[in-house]
């Protein structure tokens, strides 16, 4: 099979249902002549037209608040928010207004609004452009939250957001825009709520969210290495979260470590870790660790920064504890 | 387009219903059917009813928290609102939106607001589907002099004046943000003038004249239908009782709100029908007669109207799955 990058994938996905569905635009700073600072719209422009591929004021209240009014009269937006961090500009369109829009009205407004937004470090980005927010919307009933990792799935949920009635959020992590992977060339749509296992093994389970793919396999490598058997599981989505095959996992090895870039202070793994004390808390054999951000802004300096990111060597450690734990 | 000739007499029962909506929904708030907080829009009837007599059925409005004038205009059936504010299973929104989120998308109301300038953003989406559309339709937000201090209004007004969108931004300026006069809130007196700042005309009408409002829209609409872009709105108005029902109003004089009084919308809009014969002897006491007959049946259908069952609190939140329950 042929294989191209996350970014393409993404530029694949919102192109293919532009073609396909007239009512599918995308909007954003940046995202036509320059074609995404990321350059995941690039090309775009010179298919669809300034009309279809908007470039927009720097105003992330307007454009997210613009794609539900365009969305409650039967528009499938998708807007970008060139960085995660951005999002604050417009949290009260997102909490109040975007999500909020079906269930205030009694079901009736159907908001199929897509909203990309770029997370992640490292990079030096420093403190509002590095983050992952993705925790603080899971407190937000009415949004889904999507975190893709492969190109595969960066295109099947994407499209699967498109073609949706709920709005999401659909978080890219920067350090992944290069990853190459198999995409089939035919249509296909990746369903929210299903974990992908990426790795069987039996004496832990690592849940690995969003960028931290790379590091987390890698560890796993290592950890097979000292005859440590990793199962790691993807879960794709945060809302809906397929919390059966997290539980069956943990069911099965034991032991639960959850990775993630997002702050480790009641970022998902936080969430995750309860579901997994509510449901599995008797074939525990260990605590359930998260390996996180250190709860500080992003620094600058490029080794602070890396001081404070979840590394190989955290995820081998925190497997090991589990794995050596002893009541 | 050409305009039906105005039926002055529908210009009053839509002000007399409003009226009498408030006075009704006021009683039953004390009564205990009512549940939550109201705020109401007696002494602002004619900037809902001239605004929306400007509109087709087709085109949309977004309103506020104080909003349940601007859905009468618009078509809203008192019985379905009544039912609404009384959190019962009939009302527009299955009792989950209460007054501030009253809502129907087939008459075009893309909703009341519980934010100030929460709805602007999502009125300049609506009128950019239109314009790409081509449809020849409108959006027009409603908003009160508090919501040009609010960023939304800033960045939605800049994105419509730069896109020429089909919207009509409808300041009715009350004088008051909550408890605080606007001179101590808006270092300029006329809030019309910010609208060349944004590239479309500000125009000021005195907000107790119906027919003045209907005058002025139309021209803001015809303007919008022919590719002419926004106008901004500032109509002149004041609100008679507090900000919400039980507001002890001790940041206005006594004789301030008299002065209103004696400039009131439907009693002075009746005695002008009255004394230039413009309608038939006794169409008014009629009107009355009706319009009272509307609001006994509503509050009737409102009280008989059953409780939500409290499961349906789970359903309505997403659209496309678990048969739109939370998850």
């Amino acid at each position: 099979m042929r294989e191209i990058s996350f970014s393409q994938a993404l530029n694949e996905a919102m192109s293919e249902e532009m073609r396909r569905d007239a009512s599918v635009f995308l909007m954003g700073e940046d995202v036509g002549v320059f074609g995404g600072v990321f350059g995941v719209s690039a090309g775009m422009l010179a298919e669809f037209g300034e009309e279809r591929v908007r470039d927009t004021p720097i105003s992330e209240a307007a454009i997210v608040g613009g794609g539900l009014g365009a969305a409650l009269v039967g528009m499938r937006p998708i807007v970008e928010i060139m960085f995660a961090d951005f999002v604050t500009v417009a949290m009260d369109q997102v909490v109040n207004q975007v999500a909020k829009a079906r269930a205030m009205s009694g079901g009736k407004a159907s908001v199929p609004l897509t909203i990309r937004l770029v997370n992640g470090a490292p990079g030096s980005a420093a403190a509002q452009h590095s983050q992952s927010p993705e925790a603080w919307f899971m407190n937000v009933p009415g949004l889904k939250i999507v975190l893709p990792t492969t190109p595969y799935d960066a295109k099947g949920l994407l499209k699967t957001a498109i073609r949706g009635d709920d709005p999401v959020l659909f978080f890219e992590h920067k350090n992944l825009y290069a990853v190459t992977g198999e995409v089939p060339e035919e249509d296909y749509t990746v369903p929210f709520g299903q974990a992908a296992i990426r790795r069987e093994g039996s004496d832990a389970t690592v849940i690995a969210i969003g960028g931290v793919s790379a590091t987390v396999a890698e560890a796993a490598e290592r950890l097979a290495e000292s005859g440590i058997s990793v199962e790691i599981i993807d879960p794709r989505t945060l809302v809906p979260l397929d919390t059966e095959t997290l539980v069956n996992s943990v069911k099965k090895t034991h032991r639960a470590v959850i990775v993630h870039e997002a702050h480790r202070r009641a970022g998902p793994g936080a969430e995750i870790a309860a579901i997994l004390a509510e449901q599995a808390i008797g074939y525990l054999d260990a605590p359930i660790l998260r390996v996180a951000t250190k709860n500080v802004p992003f620094p600058y300096n490029p080794d602070l920064e890396q001081f404070i990111l979840p590394t190989v060597d955290d995820v081998v450690a925190a497997v090991e504890g589990v794995v050596k734990y002893m009541l | 387009m050409t305009q039906a000739p105005t039926n002055l007499l529908h210009l009053y029962r839509q002000m007399a219903t409003i009226r009498q909506f408030e006075l009704r929904a006021i009683n039953e708030r004390r009564s205990g059917l009512i549940p939550g907080f109201i705020h109401s829009c007696v002494g602002q009837e004619a900037t809902a009813v001239g605004a929306c007599a400007a509109l087709n059925r087709d085109d949309v409005i977004a309103s506020t928290h104080r909003g349940h004038g601007h859905l009468i205009a618009k078509g809203g059936e008192p019985k379905y609102m009544m039912a609404e504010l009384a959190g019962r299973s009939d009302g527009y929104c299955g009792g989950k939106g209460g007054s501030l989120h009253l809502s129907d998308f087939d008459l075009g109301i893309l909703g009341a607001n519980g934010i100030v300038a929460g709805g602007i953003p999502m009125a300049a989406g609506a009128a950019l589907a239109f314009q790409m559309r081509g449809e020849d339709r409108v959006a027009l937000v409603f908003f009160g002099d508090g919501a040009v201090n609010e960023g939304a209004f800033h960045e939605a007004a800049n994105l419509a004046g730069l896109w020429k969108l089909p919207v009509i931004f409808f300041c009715e300026n009350n004088l008051y943000g909550e408890g605080t006069p606007q001179h101590k809130q808006t270092p300029i007196p006329d809030l019309s003038a910010r609208a060349p700042g944004y590239g479309f005309p500000g125009v000021i009408v005195d907000g107790n004249d119906v027919l003045a409002v209907l005058e002025t829209t139309r021209q803001a609409v015809a303007r919008a239908r022919a590719g002419g872009g926004p106008t901004f709105i500032e109509a002149k108005t004041y609100r008679q009782r507090g900000h919400y029902e039980g507001d002890p109003m001790i940041y206005r004089s006594q004789e301030e709100m008299e002065a209103w009084k004696q400039r009131d919308p439907v009693v002075g809009f009746r005695k002008w029908l009255e004394d230039s014969n413009t309608v038939e002897p006794g169409a008014l006491d009629a009107t009355d007669a009706e319009v009272q007959a509307l609001l006994d049946d509503a509050v009737a259908f409102a009280a008989a109207s059953p409780p939500p069952a409290p499961e349906s609190a789970l359903e309505g939140v997403y659209g496309d799955t678990h048969g739109g329950r939370v998850f």
